[in-house]
């Protein structure tokens, strides 16, 4: 990597939801049952996703098996601190591709709001280390990226 | 260093529509207003302000000229890694909120 190409801070994306549900249940659905709730138009694998997995433990696999049986890697777990908080390693590059030299770091925290509401604040940052790839990758946009985007925004205009 | 000025652009309620429309596949300037309250000057001229951003491009394509987010920039990744958040969140809540099945509301209600 030239790490004069790449800028060296990009804000951090800040997300984050209140869940009418305690926070044990929260971080619950969020973790063990990912593959209940999360999109599937987002894969990167070849075949559509038949099941997103994050595996419940420090560097457990978070990874999605597609209908014919195939893994595709997203990333791992850094920190596993049930109820209140788990780290991610995101390792999509920008061209949705899983690359296993590259660490982005999605920080999620579960803060109870009372007994029945939980805030669920996102935190994806380390986003300057897609920089390099997303360089690369300046010319030849269309396609998976593009195709990906194209399938995305339909599924969002039905929603 | 364009990043900076993403967010500014993206800061627009309408500019930010029309970039969430592009994030669906690349289209024309005609294309986009179609689908909006918002004229077809209106949208070029958010379109210009989204190009000088470096979050989207346009490329003749025969006789059309089309616009597409333009992936090459950190701040169009950051805006679009934004949205995806926005709407996995969503979708997380939905099934935290979920009720229960019947047979744990039967039970709630005795």
């Amino acid at each position: 990597m030239d790490a004069s190409v790449m800028p060296a801070y990009v804000e951090p994306v800040r997300r984050s939801i209140v869940v009418k549900v305690g926070q044990a249940r929260a971080f619950e659905v969020f973790t063990a049952r990912m593959d209940r709730w999360w999109l599937r138009t987002h894969s990167i694998g070849k075949s559509p996703i038949a099941e997103v997995v994050m595996e419940q433990r420090v560097g457990g696999r978070w990874y999605e098996r597609g209908e014919d049986g195939s893994e595709c890697e997203w990333g791992h777990v850094l920190v596993w601190e049930p109820p209140r908080r788990v780290v991610l390693a995101w390792q999509i590059d920008a061209q949705f591709k899983y690359n296993p030299e590259m660490v982005t770091e999605v920080e999620v925290r579960f803060e109870p709001r009372g007994a029945k509401e939980t805030e669920v604040l996102l935190e994806h940052r380390l986003i300057e280390r897609l920089g390099d790839a997303a360089a690369g990758f300046a010319k030849g946009v269309g396609g998976g990226w593009g195709g990906l985007l194209e399938v995305f925004g339909k599924e969002a205009a039905q929603g | 260093m364009t990043y900076d000025l993403s967010l500014v652009a993206l800061a627009d309620p309408t500019r930010r529509a029309v970039f969430e429309r592009l994030r669906g596949g690349p289209a024309s300037v005609g294309e986009i207003a179609e689908g909006m309250p918002v004229s077809r000057p209106a949208v070029s001229q958010h379109l210009k302000v989204l190009k000088d951003a470096g979050l989207v491009r346009d490329e003749a394509r025969g006789t059309r000229r089309v616009y597409e987010v333009d992936l090459a920039g950190l701040g169009a990744l950051r805006a679009w890694l934004d949205g995806f958040w926005e709407d996995q969140l969503a979708a997380f809540k939905a099934e935290a909120e979920r009720p229960p099945a019947r047979g744990a509301r039967a039970k709630r209600r005795k």
